[in-house]
């Protein structure tokens, strides 16, 4: 495969200002990554500071409840700023030091990753501007509150449909103007050659760690890892443990919003197709006349109309597959998770743990679903509040 | 000689820069653009980029943005720009017309029936701010065989060595040489070292060179004269769309 494409998938579509940064970005990273310091200090601080490892919790009363296979979580949650987000910004914090960069960018949705952006930055004493759609700020408040906290700028963007791609859009126009001084610490697995390599390769450890931790505990890989798509970081986060293993079924869980049918929904793969943005050629939400639609979904995190182009290759060649799970199904999962198992789970992850209360009565008890619990859902209180004001009420498990 | 190679050997012959327009198409509407499109190539400008609307104009400033944000509420298609093209091909035989545009949207409409359709409106070369270098090769298959060019672009970040790289292949056509880093938009002051710069490219390539973003100035189209071959004013042509929809004579007078 050509450097830095996966199949068709990939390569740098982006502006010719950015394509020198790139060349340098990408040298700077194949050095640390090939530099045992660099790769101990980032196992140090992800010990010591994120206190990884993060355990895999068996999910029993959840389990027992459905009947079927065993549900497993790797417990991202409890990360050092509540989700994965942070493995990739110590990474790429790490990275920005060493390239002498003064400034840290990035986009977000959620928030976890400009909460996990603000967190390094203040850790290694950067400044830090976090661009956020408007629609975000106002749904996702705890986070920009944290962010303030922590000492990062937040600029709300109005443009679009004032979600994540339009954050996107106006961090790379930061970065174009201050390629020089200014890192871009891109929030998922997304974006031009090197990103999603890089930002594979830094989320990875979710993958190593479950694998490990899967052989100790249950002395078996899982039947199926489960994780929700946004961007895709999570996910390839979790896959990466287990491409390897042709037993272990991937699967991506898209947002699927009010339904694929309805065309409201954030799913990329499930109900779009390639095309350019944001650097990647990848699947996109689109219209017949290439201009990317406005996306929906309860959640923030989720809502964008790409995808990490290494899913986009998955999905083509069967390796991974990937499915819509709506808004209804997140927020009853979300519940289930809460009532069941005593955790308040991101509602972005809740999409996958929906995905896994599907398959799970349908599957032997010695069968196990591996879920990334990709964050913890503090920040979505009064959004499901809100859904469930707006909503017929959802069925209690 | 195709018509920007003539075109260049015109104004080289004239003794002045080639004066390059940028308009979004659709913007304030299509008839608007067309009329904007008109005046100016009956009154000065050599060479036309008809900007196509893009949701996600990731390189250009409020402007340009807004512009192709309206553009598209109108519901302006790469087919109105490549129609309208065809109708300015008719009044203007020999001015060089430049499709502009993002990747995808030239992606969803199929690049081979893009080229299909452009090489017929009679546009001469198609330029495409998200495809550098090393992803070009994919347009190029199709562009060639039917007789059209690729302009490339050239940024501040760009080594010489890169320059000469891009402009290889595309003798052509020209160099559009970015003057800042950063989006397209109106500035006060380019860049200081820019005449250097411009200097040091043109040596060390085979094609024209034009400077472009940030000009909107009688001044600064001339610095830029003194050492590249032409100049593209964008952003202030748009700007002055914003007014009431029509370039006066005032919006025209660059050299
Ligand atoms: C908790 C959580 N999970 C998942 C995501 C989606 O991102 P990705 O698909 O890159 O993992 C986000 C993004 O904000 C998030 O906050």
């Amino acid at each position: 495969m050509k450097k830095g494409h996966y199949g068709p998938y990939g390569g740098q579509y982006i502006a010719e200002t950015l394509m020198t940064p790139l060349r340098e970005l990408e040298a700077a990273y194949e050095e640390a990554k090939a530099d045992p310091a660099f790769q101990a200090e980032f196992r140090e601080i992800l010990r010591d500071y994120v206190g990884r490892e993060s355990p895999l919790t068996f999910a029993r009363r959840l389990t027992e409840r459905l009947g079927g296979a065993r549900i497993v979580l790797k417990r991202e949650d409890l990360n050092h700023t509540g989700a994965h987000k942070v493995n990739n910004t110590i990474g790429q914090a790490l990275l920005a030091r060493r390239m002498g960069k003064k400034r840290l960018i990035a986009e977000t949705g959620a928030g976890m990753h400009g909460v996990a952006t603000a967190t390094v930055a203040a850790l290694f004493g950067m400044p830090c501007e976090v661009y956020m759609g408007a629609t975000d700020v106002a749904r996702q408040a705890p986070n920009v509150a944290r962010m303030k906290m922590l000492g990062a700028t937040v600029h709300p963007i109005e443009e679009g449909g004032a979600t994540l791609k339009d954050a996107m859009n106006e961090a790379i126009r930061d970065w174009i103007a201050n390629c020089d001084d200014t890192f871009y610490v891109i929030g998922t697995v997304a974006g031009p050659h090197p990103y999603p390599a890089m930002v594979r390769d830094f989320q990875s450890v979710i993958g190593t760690e479950a694998r490990r931790q899967m052989l100790e505990k249950f002395g078996k890989l899982p039947d199926q890892a489960i994780a929700c798509v946004g961007g895709g970081s999570n996910a390839i986060g979790l896959f990466a443990g287990f491409l390897d293993d042709p037993g272990v079924r991937l699967v991506g869980v898209e947002a699927g919003g009010k339904g694929i049918a309805t065309g409201e929904h954030a799913a990329s793969i499930c109900g779009g197709r390639p095309g350019v943005l944001h650097g990647s050629k990848t699947y996109l939400l689109q219209t017949d006349d290439g201009q990317i639609l406005d996306t929906y979904s309860v959640s923030a995190g989720l809502d964008y109309p790409g995808v990490g182009p290494e899913h986009a290759y998955l999905a083509d060649t069967g390796r991974a597959e990937y499915v819509p799970v709506d808004d209804a199904e997140a927020v009853a999962a979300f519940d289930a998770l809460c009532r069941y198992e005593g955790i308040i789970p991101a509602l972005e992850s809740s999409h996958a743990v929906a995905e896994a209360i599907k398959r799970a009565p349908h599957l032997p008890g010695d069968a196990i679903l591996l879920v990334n619990l990709s964050g913890r859902g503090d920040k979505d209180m009064d959004n499901v509040l809100a859904w469930k004001a707006a909503n017929p009420p959802v069925p209690a498990l | 000689m195709n018509r920007i190679q003539n075109c260049f050997s015109r104004t080289r012959a004239a003794g002045r820069p080639a004066f390059v327009a940028y308009l979004t198409m659709g913007f304030p509407s299509l008839a608007a653009s067309e009329k904007a499109a008109d005046t100016l190539l009956s009154s000065g400008a050599d060479i036309l980029e008809l900007g196509v609307p893009f949701s996600d104009p990731v390189a250009d400033g409020a402007v340009i943005r807004a512009a192709a944000y309206a553009a598209l509420a109108q519901g302006v298609k790469l087919a109105d720009v490549l129609a309208l093209a065809a109708r300015l091909r008719a009044k203007h035989p020999d001015a060089p017309l430049v499709v502009f545009s993002y990747y995808n949207v030239l992606y969803a409409h199929g690049l081979e029936r893009f080229a299909d359709e452009a090489a017929a409106a009679g546009v001469d070369a198609v330029l495409v701010v998200d495809l550098p270098l090393e992803e070009r090769d994919e347009l190029l298959a199709v562009l060639r065989p039917r007789g059209l060019t690729f302009v490339p672009l050239v940024a501040p970040t760009t080594s010489v060595e890169r320059a000469a790289a891009s402009a290889k292949g595309l003798e052509d056509s020209f160099l559009y040489v970015i003057t800042v880093k950063g989006t397209t938009g109106a500035r006060a002051e380019l860049p200081p070292e820019l005449k250097d710069r411009l200097a040091t490219l043109r040596a060390a390539v085979d094609v024209p060179i034009a400077a472009g973003f940030g000009v909107s100035t009688r001044e600064q189209a001339a610095m830029i004269g003194e050492v590249a071959d032409g100049f593209v004013v964008g952003s202030a042509l748009v700007k002055a769309l914003e007014k009431d929809g029509t370039l006066h004579a005032e919006d025209l007078r660059y050299y």
